[in-house]
């Protein structure tokens, strides 16, 4: 099965190029040659079953995978036509090009401002303390937490309530003002509350960024994104607009997995 | 179409669908029985059609609270969605032509009252018409065959044919004697009831192609003649 949305749009930006892009782990083809375009400044959702191979894609994007013993990625991605596969890549520039935020929100065990500091500080992207503190409070703005923690910048990151940890980890991907941030089931761990205030953070933050999201929430996939794609047993079965996917998918496998008629 | 993971859910799926098929089919027997009355000259059973005519809209309120219900819950989406969508506006059809139903029933009484007049005879052509064409539609809804629908929704140019040669023909009898204007009035309400019931078939056909499809349906549809004259080229007065 191959990417579904056959036509170029014409108007769209392409951000991120997938092609016929395979994952195995030791034996397990976990990833079956797919092909995707992601779109500039549109939040994309990838959904399907549990191990479907949405999170191993993302995982793709920034090279995760790297990370896991007998992993095995085939096929080209490309960023803004960079292929990131290339072998002397700097991973770690990379990843400040990629940002990812996780399913459990996962601060350092650290101040707030040093959370958010961490990168710019590695990276060497700021100059002075008022810089690396400019840089902070913007990324902290962004993420829509600055106002409920202005008063506490030096305390622990990890005290925060469970939707602000999520939103300071959001802050700490921004600051080193990547391009694409992947997200990894962000909210899956938040009540309704925190959860509308990171998808309402996801749809501002589309302006700047180009967000790839991996959910379990059908839901979520149909109120932050303009564009979905359906994996399932490792194959992109279907990707198309967000409208047409949750109104009229092409395929019978997506619309058996969205309306629950799925073994 | 494949089961639900939530039987529950299938269930409820099946209860609207039940509940349309029922209020088609009250529907179907109000319309052949205004006709009835009609032809008979059959005021009791008249004034039993308009008396049922309560029961349709109750049905169509339980329709409309069930679907509203199932969005509330299930949150459909694809299919189920245009499915139950589908059901909402089916059921606002089906209302409607119940009512037409009910009025030829209520202007049949007044018939009643009055002698006959020769035209009556081409009235109960047109509702046979209509009638066949309903219930493909529902046999349609029910099966949701499309190529079926599409083909109700083509017929309705006989039923716009049917009623243009009625109404000159309940003109021609207007002219030739005053004393008929008020039977011949009547009559062409009812016909005029009749062509709008067809309508909204061609409605529930279209409801269809959209349920089935996903896609509404553009085509223009093929229009039998009409008693109103042409309208002016775009561009010129309104």
């Amino acid at each position: 099965m191959s990417n579904s949305d056959g036509e170029p749009v014409a108007s769209a930006k392409i951000k991120v190029v997938a092609r016929d892009v395979n994952v195995f782990y030791s034996d397990k083809h976990a990833l079956k040659a797919v092909n995707l375009d992601v779109r500039a400044n549109e939040v994309t959702a990838l959904i399907g079953p549990s191990g479907c191979g949405k999170s191993t894609f993302l995982r793709c994007l920034n090279r995760m995978n790297d990370l896991i013993d007998g992993a095995r990625v085939t096929g080209t991605i490309a960023i803004d036509q960079q292929d990131i596969y290339l072998k002397d890549l700097d991973v770690v520039q990379l990843r400040a090009r990629v940002g990812m935020v996780f399913q459990k929100p996962n601060p350092f065990p650290k101040s707030i401002f040093d959370n958010v500091a961490y990168g710019p500080r590695i990276h060497g992207l700021a100059g002075t303390g008022a810089e690396l503190e400019e840089i902070v409070v913007t990324s902290l703005k962004r993420a829509g937490l600055f106002e409920e923690v202005k008063d506490r910048l030096n305390e622990a990151g990890t005290g925060l309530s469970g939707g602000q940890q999520q939103r300071l980890c959001i802050a700490r991907a921004i600051a080193v003002s990547p391009e694409v941030i992947l997200m990894d089931e962000p909210c899956s761990a938040l009540d309704p509350i925190a959860t509308a205030k990171v998808e309402e953070l996801i749809d501002e933050l589309r302006q700047n960024y180009t967000i790839i999201v991996v959910t379990h929430s059908m839901q979520q996939a149909a109120r932050v994104s303009q564009r979905t794609a359906f994996f399932h047993l490792g194959e992109l079965v279907e990707v198309g607009d967000t409208e047409q996917i949750f109104t009229n998918p092409n395929h019978k496998l997506t619309q058996g997995y969205i309306t629950g008629r799925f073994g | 179409m494949t089961e639900h993971t939530v039987r529950s859910y299938d269930e409820e799926l099946s209860h609207l669908n039940n509940l349309i098929a029922r209020m088609g089919g009250i529907a179907e027997a109000q319309l052949d029985a205004s006709i009835q009355a009609l032809i008979r000259r059959n005021s009791e059973q008249a004034g039993k059609i308009i008396a049922a005519d309560a029961k349709v809209d109750d049905m169509e309120h339980e329709v409309h609270a069930f679907t509203v219900r199932l969005l509330a819950l299930r949150q459909p989406v694809a299919h189920d969605l245009r499915f139950i969508v589908g059901a909402l506006k089916v059921s606002g059809d089906l209302e409607r032509i119940a009512d037409y139903a009910a009025n030829v029933a209520k202007r049949a009484l007044v018939l009643n009252q009055l002698p006959p007049v020769p035209p009556m005879a081409a009235v109960p052509r047109l509702g046979r018409l209509v009638q066949e064409i309903l219930k493909d539609v529902l046999d349609a809804y029910v099966d949701q065959n499309q190529e079926k629908a599409l083909r109700v929704w083509k017929r309705d140019e006989e039923v716009d044919d049917m009623y243009t040669g009625l109404f000159r023909e309940l003109i021609t009898y207007m002219m030739e004697d005053p004393r008929n204007i008020t039977p011949c009035i009547h009559l062409m309400f009812i016909a005029k009831n009749i062509e709008r019931i067809g309508d909204h078939a061609t409605n529930i056909a279209e409801t269809i192609h959209y349920l089935v499809n996903g896609t509404p349906l553009l085509d223009a549809r093929p229009k039998g003649t009409s008693v109103l004259p042409e309208p002016p080229p775009a561009g010129e007065g309104n």
